[in-house]
């Protein structure tokens, strides 16, 4: 199984969503990750959607490298609030 | 991936109102994630059915096949996909979940 590293997993969501601000650690060992992304693109979307938005863009890494993903997806009005 | 058990899938999630998918049991939940979502829920003080899906691994990669949703622990209210355990964590923290599940509470008088 093959690992993945923070910065590796930031560039792919920052490819795939629009004006993407991303902090990626990892917490535990090098497959448990925790990451916040901002972007202007969550605007007007449920949570649900938020966050296919970024398993789409993390693709096969999400069953493979991937062992857990703490996820936080905030449109830049909500990370300011 | 088998139809049948996408079918069975479909057929527990609608006869239960609120339903987990975890890896584990309530009583002994086998990841953090799990645990977390069982003691929201249990917090809330809402019954819910639980599916450990570490018992069959075609249930553990269908869940993800129906929900279009590729992690563990999953919500389902009413039929309706809520999400994954950090959802369910915010929406806890913000008091949509208790919104969302107040008319299923024990001892609601006006539960069907």
């Amino acid at each position: 199984m093959s690992s993945v590293n923070p910065e590796e997993l930031k560039r792919l969501v920052c490819a795939h969503i629009e004006d993407a601000d991303v902090e990626v650690n990892c917490y535990s060992g090098d497959d448990h990750f925790e990451m916040t992304v901002i972007s202007a693109s969550f605007a007007g979307k449920p949570r649900i959607a938020r966050h296919k938005m970024v398993y789409a863009a993390l693709g096969d890494n999400m069953r493979q490298a991937v062992h857990a993903l703490a996820l936080k997806t905030k449109t830049p009005e909500e990370a300011a609030a | 991936m088998s139809d049948s058990v996408q079918e069975q899938i479909a057929e527990v999630v609608k006869n239960n109102d609120v339903l987990l998918f975890m890896k584990g049991t309530p009583q002994m939940p086998q990841c953090g994630f799990s645990q977390r979502v069982c003691a929201i829920l249990q917090e809330q003080g809402v019954p819910f059915a639980a599916i450990n899906v570490l018992l069959d691994p075609s249930v553990r990669e269908g869940i993800k096949v129906f929900s279009d949703w590729p992690t563990i622990p999953q919500l389902y209210v009413k039929g309706e996909f809520v999400g994954g355990c950090d959802i369910i964590s915010e929406m806890h923290e913000d008091g949509e979940l208790a919104t969302l599940l107040a008319p299923l509470k024990e001892g609601d008088s006006k539960a069907a």
